[in-house]
């Protein structure tokens, strides 16, 4: 017994000593070495609040030089995310929209440049320009529509009422529920309309007596009346907490002044939030736009990119889709731009 | 004595209904309280359509004379759902990829905003407003390029391919989290931070330890938010991780899905509205529940975190 155990801890001793020696002769010259190499490197040198770059390059560390690098490592994430998922992607897709671009699993993307061709194809489209078409008048109407309702949403909550939280809760429930499918469902089966609007007579008035161009924008809103308010739930949070911010001393010397809440309204309240009208319309406006609708813009575009094919008379491939995505981006940014001009032109009037 | 007692009166229904300065009367409370409820209407009508059509039976959707309450409760229709949507198996699959990225989007989205709002370096107004202009891409303009990219790295088709760009900054809407957590990390004191400093805390110690614990409620909200809006993101993640991994995107193909289960000929082949409203019901209820039960966050702390980017 005594012997096996002797030879064990005699095994042991062997092993552990084969570790420690190839720890001190190995590894541990490994760690001077490398540490040898970090301090005397051509590459990077610190002495002291000096850093030397390529052995010629002196940077005195300041403060203000150690602030903007940990900035910059702060928000290095962001930069390298920017570089690879945004920066280049975008350029690429501005580059494929030049060219007719095929996808085969051999050879990768196969490109030739056409030029323009593919943005006047969008402007010839049979089916995308009628869309295009009817996204237009649909901000054009909409946006407005969604400011005012949910300034005066934001404004009666703010009221002394009873039941905040309660009312709160229901006004901010589209931003829940509002997920592609559902919403799809819930139009499909006419539950996004409110019953009494769509057969009103308002609706048949206006699709007899006006143009289609004009009368068919009006009509989807009016039947969709409810999918467009939905749009209201963060601009409401948005106008909420500006009216919070709003000094209520400066309501009562108003008041004592002999202002209605009417005058208030107008003098106080609008123009304290209307900064923030222009915050309210970058978002209506990009959350309508990149809802997708079954057979949208955006949904043709995927379709395009998803079964093109080079012997194709239907899908146009990568090119293709990229242009349609960006003739859709810069209409977009058109019509943010137009409705933030507006705002500020009537700002300055008012000065 | 007659007069004065009119003018009493007057006065007092005067009071009674307009109040000192109109906004205490009760004409003025009417008219908010009908607002309000007259709205709210609106908002709940889908949601209160849904759960009353998904009980009903093809009788009662077929009959125009029952429109609010159903002759009786069909249980039957969530059954189908719960088979077809292959819950609750798909429930646990759509949460654990949902919390994957949201939570790494949260916690990228806070160093980056902590990096934007506590230091200054050079160029960095330029890099904040291509942050916040990144909100305005919409992501079909980068999609073509960036299937490309997942497909050489072999990305495509794995949850990766939505968690890599939320790790970098790059998820949906991720510019508004940045942003919130921007506005936030605004809002402490410097001195607290120059302090620890002098004390001779490193800097990823003072992120650590100072300016994580403060900003909790931020990370609360950025979650909620995230949370709710991969959950509703169909187009991208049907594009880049694959066709029917999360419940929205399953009730896409519900039609679909359904004809295989329930093959033309059998029992329950026909599909009506009530068994696609009671689908409609299952995605959303696990956000419902969300929502009920951190409405307070949801809402309360919105105004304290900044969402509106002044």
């Amino acid at each position: 017994m005594k012997n096996i155990l002797k030879s064990i801890a005699q095994f042991l001793n062997k092993f552990f000593e084969k570790i420690g020696n190839f720890y001190t002769h190995k590894v541990s010259k490994g760690i001077d070495k490398a540490k040898f190499i970090l301090e005397h490197n051509f590459l990077i040198r610190r002495e002291g609040l000096t850093l030397t770059l390529f052995s010629f390059l002196k940077i005195n560390v300041t403060r203000k030089r150690r602030e903007a690098f940990y900035g910059i490592m702060f928000i290095m994430l962001w930069i390298i995310g920017f570089l690879i998922f945004t920066l280049y992607p975008m350029f690429y897709s501005l580059y494929l929209s030049f060219n007719e671009a095929y996808y085969s699993l051999e050879t990768g993307v196969e490109t030739t440049f056409i030029g323009f061709t593919n943005y006047l194809n969008v402007f010839r489209s049979q089916s995308l320009l009628p869309l295009f078409g009817t996204y237009i008048g649909k901000m054009i109407i909409a946006v407005p529509l969604i400011v005012v309702f949910s300034i005066l949403i934001a404004v009666l909550i703010n009221n002394p009422i009873k039941l905040k939280g309660i009312w709160r809760t229901i006004f901010f429930l589209p931003v829940i529920i509002s997920t592609g499918p559902v919403i799809n469902e819930l139009n499909n089966q006419n539950a996004t309309s409110i019953p009494a609007l769509e057969d009103s007579s308002v609706i048949v008035y206006i699709s007899e007596n006006l143009g289609p161009w004009l009368a068919n924008p009006i009509e989807a809103i009016l039947t969709s009346m409810l999918l467009i308010l939905w749009y209201a739930g963060i601009p409401i949070l948005i106008f909420l907490a500006g009216l919070q911010k709003i000094d209520g001393s400066i309501y009562e010397a108003a008041s004592i002044d002999g202002a209605s809440p009417w005058d208030r309204f107008w003098k106080i309240t609008l123009p304290s939030i209307k900064p923030l009208i222009s915050v309210s319309v970058i978002y209506i406006v990009v959350s309508m736009s990149l809802f997708v609708e079954p057979e949208g813009i955006l949904d043709l575009a995927r379709l395009h990119m998803l079964i093109g094919a080079p012997d194709s008379n239907f899908w146009f491939g990568y090119g293709y889709a990229a242009a349609i995505a960006w003739v859709y981006f810069l209409l977009m940014v058109i019509i943010m731009g137009v409705f933030i001009l507006i705002l500020s032109a009537r700002r300055k009037e008012n000065r | 004595m007659k007069k004065l007692d009119y003018r009493r009166l007057k006065s007092r229904s005067r009071h009674f209904l307009f109040g000192m300065n109109f906004t205490d009367g009760i004409v003025y409370k009417f008219v908010i309280y009908t607002l309000l409820i007259s709205f709210s209407y609106i908002y709940l009508y889908p949601v209160l359509f849904m759960t009353v059509n998904s009980f009903m039976s093809v009788d009662d959707l077929i009959n125009p004379g029952v429109k609010w309450i159903p002759s009786s409760l069909q249980f039957v229709n969530y059954g189908r759902a719960l088979q077809v949507l292959e819950l609750p198996g798909s429930i646990v699959g759509t949460t654990s990829y949902v919390l994957k990225v949201s939570i790494s989007v949260t916690i990228s989205s806070a160093i980056i905003g902590y990096g934007f709002a506590k230091f200054r370096f050079p160029l960095k107004n330029l890099l904040f407003v291509l942050m916040l202009a990144t909100f305005i891409l919409p992501s079909q303009v980068t999609m073509v390029a960036n299937m490309l990219i997942f497909r050489n790295l072999g990305l495509m088709s794995t949850q990766k391919s939505m968690i890599y760009p939320a790790i970098f900054g790059q998820g949906v809407n991720a510019a508004i989290y940045i942003l919130i957590f921007y506005q936030f990390f605004k809002t402490i004191p410097g001195v607290l931070m120059e302090s620890a400093e002098v004390d001779g805390a490193s800097q990823i110690k003072i992120f650590t330890r100072i300016a994580i614990p403060l900003a909790i409620p931020s990370f609360l909200i950025v979650f909620l938010f995230s949370f709710v809006w991969y959950w509703n993101e169909t187009f991208i993640t049907s594009l880049y991780v694959g066709g029917r991994i999360t419940l929205p995107l399953k009730l896409q193909a519900f039609r679909a899905s359904y004809e295989t289960l329930f093959p033309p000929g059998t029992a329950g082949a026909e599909l009506n509205e009530a068994i696609m409203l009671a689908g409609n019901m299952l995605t959303i209820l696990p956000l419902l529940v969300l929502y009920f039960i951190a409405q307070r966050f949801f809402v309360e702390s919105i105004d304290r975190t900044g969402i509106t980017g002044e």
